[in-house]
């Protein structure tokens, strides 16, 4: 069913009770082309584009529990492409374009929202790196420019200029935005359900058969499946799963925390960013103010966040916006981030010939839904790293050709 | 909030402590070859239950010590003193 103002108007004669389910359950069958393990953003943005863009039909994508329960549930909802490397700026802007189309695309609306980005500079050194960022970001081909304190206020009228973390300047992009992350999700099960991917919640991945060095399929909580390429989307598993078909990774698992405050009405119209003092602000469209925090210190699955970063959270976003005080904390939680050493994501080929993986995204995959499902998707249908991600590989860490990106969450892991 | 046991200091809050990565990782000879290298510098065991790790009680005593936690509850299994053996783990 494609979804249209008819089809709105139709469904509101009948009390909007009819509508058919977006997607379709899937029943797992015993062999497929292509197994995606993880049904969260990724791995089902990989699986629409092997179906769409390569015509692959026989596709699976197993979750252990719910599509999008994980981080692409999880996150502040934010997409933007200001990143420093260039390797990193050509993949993420590249990711917001396809953003930019993705409702369409999808015929599903997505609701991103361009309203901007700002990231704070609290003193002239920040205010020195802000530049060479900008500047950077723009060599790249990228919308940024600098801001001074005024320019700020009145971009952002409910800030402090001058508290404890006063603002010495900050750069703008404008492209960048929130998206509605369920939407995502959905949105991407609908087009990939339609395609015929079987989505297959509740099958959890134990084991992998590899057969001289070759993986031919998985062992499940719902039975044996075999598959000739088969590719690992599980953030913060990833080390546990790469383990079962012999892989160590580069990855610590930790806990990174948002939360949100009661609806208010629209205060704040922009994404607002303090790198220095771990802090993510915006305001839903429902009116919450969404904070998102910096990962906990220590390894953890725990999918809770520590109390002492959440505090230091709290304390600087009230020093920013002292306005915010008077509102009430309704919700905190956290979700698993796979960290990698350089910040970057890994993604591509694995010593298993078949295997794929695409992890590592750290505390910033969810902006890079679309760019990864699509470099992923041609990666996996022909074997070879898809040009943007070529330097993204595991391999760069025995080569020591590693994209050290601070810029991926803008804060210190 | 964790509430870590410092074998100097004795219970004591989580933003008086500095986590120091995993414990126990030997540092390979010299003439190791690449795969050796790249796994001793990068790789990481990052397991869902217990894990052997370093932590600092920077804001107390200073001191360095090990610690097994499990990462799935946050529970503190054992601390003990840098350069002692793993512990033997009753269960998992």
């Amino acid at each position: 069913m494609r979804y249209s103002v008819w089809t709105l108007l139709g469904n509101a004669i009948t009390g909007q009770q009819n509508w058919p389910a977006a997607w379709r359950e899937g029943t797992l069958r015993r062999r497929y082309d292509v197994i995606v393990i993880g049904g969260g953003g990724h791995g089902l943005a990989t699986a629409y584009y092997l179906a769409k863009n390569h015509g692959l039909r026989s596709i699976a994508v197993l979750e252990r529990g719910w599509i999008g329960g994980g981080n692409s549930g999880r996150n502040t909802q934010v997409v933007r492409s200001n990143y420093f490397c260039s390797a990193s700026s050509a993949f993420y802007d590249q990711s917001l374009k396809l953003y930019e189309e993705l409702g369409r695309e999808l015929n599903f609306n997505v609701m991103l929202s361009q309203r901007g980005l700002v990231w704070l500079a609290h003193s002239e050194h920040e205010l020195e790196v802000s530049r060479r960022w900008c500047n950077a970001i723009r060599m790249n081909g990228v919308d940024s420019e600098m801001l001074t304190p005024e320019q700020i206020k009145h971009v952002v009228p409910p800030i402090n200029l001058r508290g404890r973390l006063p603002i010495a300047g900050g750069f703008l992009q404008r492209r960048a935005g929130i998206c509605r992350h369920d939407a995502v999700v959905w949105g991407y099960a609908r087009a990939a359900s339609a395609l015929g991917v079987d989505i297959v919640q509740n099958c959890e991945v134990l084991g992998f058969d590899i057969v001289h060095g070759r993986v031919c399929g998985v062992r499940t909580s719902q039975g044996p499946v075999q598959a000739d390429k088969i590719v690992m989307n599980v953030a913060g598993y990833s080390s546990h799963l790469a383990r079962l078909a012999g892989l160590r990774l580069p990855i610590t698992t930790m806990a990174l925390q948002a939360m949100v405050t009661e609806p208010v009405k629209p205060v704040l119209d922009i994404v607002v960013v303090s790198a220095s003092v771990h802090a993510y602000v915006s305001q839903s469209d429902r009116g919450e103010i969404v904070i998102g925090a910096g990962a906990d210190a220590y390894n953890s699955y725990a999918q809770r966040g520590g109390l002492p970063q959440l505090r230091a959270t709290i304390q600087a976003v009230l020093e920013l916006f002292p306005s915010f005080s008077r509102l009430k904390l309704m919700r905190q939680w956290a979700g698993r981030v796979d960290v990698t050493p350089d910040t970057s994501p890994i993604m591509g080929l694995t010593p298993v010939d078949g295997l794929f993986v695409n992890c590592g995204w750290g505390t910033g995959g969810y902006k890079a839904i679309p760019a990864g499902g699509t470099t992923m998707a041609h990666t996996i249908a022909t074997g070879r790293p898809h040009p943007l991600i070529a330097g993204f590989g595991l391999d760069r860490f025995r080569t020591g050709a590693l994209i050290n990106e601070d810029a991926a969450a803008g804060v210190a892991h | 909030m964790l509430r870590i046991p410092c074998p100097y200091c004795g219970l004591r809050d989580e933003p008086e402590f500095t986590f120091g990565g995993p414990a126990h990782v030997a540092r390979p000879p010299l003439t190791a070859d690449d795969a050796t290298w790249t796994d001793y510098l990068f790789g990481r065991d990052n397991p869902a239950g217990a894990h052997f790790e370093r932590w600092s009680h920077a804001y107390g005593c200073g001191q360095w010590f090990n610690m097994v936690r499990n990462t799935l509850t946050h529970e503190i299994v054992a601390v003990y003193a840098m350069g002692e053996p793993k512990p033997t783990l009753s269960s998992s």
